[in-house]
């Protein structure tokens, strides 16, 4: 047991890996770092020295305004949406039991995208003005997302919903719904429909604070709710037979488990657009680090996903300067070489 | 005594019933082994004891109460249940595998009490596998997972196991291993084992109980030595066959007539 911390009282035991524990210690600390060299690069170079002053109050005024009013809130909202991504992909794949589940792949995001383009084409006049106030799209998005999982659920539904049903009408209403985006995309006026494509791509351009307090609250209220789930989804991934055995009520577990990725990715790619590959790669490269206990892999996504977006974002806004490019653009750029050197030193 | 009893007990996936009707009683404490033809229902009617599936018609009795209607939770700590080809998440090790079975008895606070290290090391230790616990069960071989996820059945402390063709693509030294495994865990600590077996002779020689599935019912139930003949084999697999004591160890073995070679004819009287 020496690769283990053994904690056992009469109130209370765990059974805690080493290995894993310094894997999230040093991965908490690269997303720090991400965050800080991420907030200080751009128009105006700030030291992440400067950087950190700043954010507790210690920094010049100039700083401090450029970082807290324009810069921190949209790495915060990069963060976040890549978090949530990766733990809504994490949760998939481990209901699914397939590592190809994504909320990308199944539609729940397709459902987000739709929806928004729906907004964008729909509510737009013959001057390509809005009769809706942007800020309706986030609400569009999540809506949709929630529609299609409830969708997917009940399609999937007989005496119970098996994995292999929820992927297969998952991607089956994926291709629907991309249909349905282009045709919607191709009728609506040209303006939106450049407009739209930003969108489904995902970028966190022109984040304010309205955004992160909107979204803030799912992340912190949906995280309890993993924490308490975790080591019931560690038995789940045995299979429908071993996990009644253990005795769990699987279908009602399932339905929870949905609901939470759905509440996840929807809140995500309500303000960060339908970002795509982190909720796919993100977990993956979390298994590879900490290893395939939800315990560690959780946590491990949330912060690598969350730094895949950051990056992104980062690069996005630097690499074609002036010219901001979708953070979207660069998650898989930023992602798969990372997992492919994974793959090859793992062997 | 029984530890398991269906009363008319019918299963179906559809409307057509798989098992009609069918009353059995599991002897406590002793090695149980189903047989039967491919597709005769013994893996539906193991799963149904273990209620994973649902009755459409009467009952299973665990320790004298209606599995369907007791808490799943209670029913994981008084059975438990190994499927046919588990397939364990990539990367999970043994050790992880193994503690998954001390689910029923952890709580959020209480996730590794002495007591569940106590019971992981012992089935760890059992099964031959402590010095594999940090191994990952996609690396191990054949025999060595499924020895894994005995151990995890076995660490869930139950009286009864059930368990669903544990020796099906293992060759026949890790057939044996598995089985004797099972054998001495009966002997030493009394646990009740019902297991489904395709190999006959494997199943005389280590089952006291058999019950042999035909027809959507119990054909014949009882000591190996006492149902085995020649009329079961060919009204429950449609096989021609000689049936004679084991000339090493006296249990029932029986020789199918198959087309094959002929080197001589050795003692066969019943021989057409």
């Amino acid at each position: 047991m020496r690769k283990y911390w053994v904690l056992q009282r009469k109130s209370f035991s765990f059974l805690i890996d080493k290995k894993t524990t310094v894997s999230i210690i040093a991965l908490t600390l690269a997303a720090i770092a991400a965050m800080l060299i991420s907030i200080g690069v751009g128009d105006m170079y700030i030291a992440p020295w400067d950087v950190f002053n700043a954010l507790i109050g210690t920094g010049l005024d100039i700083n401090q305004l450029i970082i807290t009013e324009f810069r921190l809130p949209r790495v915060l909202v990069a963060f976040i949406a890549g978090a949530s991504l990766a733990l809504s992909g994490a949760i998939l794949q481990g209901i699914i039991r397939n590592p190809l589940a994504s909320p990308d792949m199944i539609g729940i995001t397709g459902g987000a995208g739709f929806a928004a383009v729906a907004f964008l084409t729909m509510f737009s006049d013959d001057s390509n003005n809005l009769l809706l106030s942007i800020n309706y799209l986030p609400l569009f998005a999540f809506g949709g997302a929630t529609i299609v999982a409830f969708l997917i659920y009940a399609l999937a539904w007989k005496d119970g919903v098996t994995p292999i049903r929820l992927i297969l009408i998952g991607i089956g209403l994926m291709a629907l719904l991309q249909a349905l985006t282009t045709l919607m995309m191709l009728m609506g006026p040209i303006y939106r429909a450049s407009q739209a494509t930003i969108w489904l791509t995902g970028t966190v351009y022109g984040t304010s604070w309205n955004e992160v307090k909107a979204l803030l609250p799912w992340f912190i209220g949906l995280i309890p709710i993993l924490v308490l789930l975790v080591r019931r989804l560690n038995i789940q991934g045995f299979g429908d037979d071993l996990t009644k055995g253990a005795g769990i009520s699987v279908h009602r577990e399932r339905f929870l488990l949905l609901m939470v990725c759905t509440a996840l990715a929807g809140s995500a790619v309500a303000f960060a657009g339908a970002m795509g590959f982190v909720g796919l790669i993100g977990p993956h490269i979390a298994r590879r680090i900490s290893g395939s206990s939800f315990g560690g892999l959780f946590p491990a996504s949330a912060l690598i996903g969350g730094i895949m977006v950051v990056l992104a974002d980062l690069a996005g806004r630097t690499l074609f300067s002036p010219l901001e490019v979708p953070a979207g653009v660069f998650t898989a750029a930023i992602g798969a070489p990372y997992f492919i050197y994974l793959l090859f030193k793992n062997q | 005594m029984a530890v398991i009893t269906t009363s008319n007990l019918t299963l179906a996936y559809g409307k057509e019933p798989i098992i009609d009707e069918l009353n059995l009683q599991i002897p406590k404490g002793k090695i149980t082994v189903l047989i039967g033809s491919n597709g005769c229902g013994k893996s539906t009617l193991l799963r149904s004891m273990a209620r994973l599936l649902n009755p459409k018609g009467g009952h299973v009795l665990l320790n004298g109460k209606d599995v369907a209607k007791r808490s799943t939770k209670q029913v994981a700590k008084e059975l438990a249940i190994l499927p046919q080809g588990p397939i364990a998440p990539e990367g999970l090790t043994v050790l992880q595998l193994v503690k998954q079975g001390r689910f029923p008895y952890q709580s959020w606070l209480q996730q590794w009490s002495r007591e569940d290290e106590e019971a992981v090391m012992n089935a760890l230790d059992a099964t031959n596998l402590l010095p594999f616990m940090e191994t990952p069960v996609d690396s191990l071989s054949g025999g060595q997972r499924q020895r894994a996820w005995i151990a995890m059945t076995l660490a869930q402390g139950t009286e009864t196991i059930l368990l669903d063709e544990p020796t099906t693509y293992l060759d026949m030294t890790h057939q044996i291993e598995i089985l004797d495994l099972l054998f001495e865990l009966n002997e030493k600590e009394k646990r009740t084992i019902v297991m489904v077996l395709h190999d006959l002779n494997l199943a005389c020689r280590y089952a006291h109980h058999i019950v042999a599935i035909q027809d959507k019912t119990v054909y014949a139930q009882g000591a190996p030595e006492e149902i085995m003949n020649e009329q079961l084999v060919e009204d429950v697999f449609q096989m021609a066959s000689s049936v004679i004591p084991d000339p090493v160890f006296g249990t029932p073995m029986c020789i199918p007539y198959g087309k094959g070679r002929v080197v001589r004819h050795v003692n066969t009287p019943q021989y057409a």
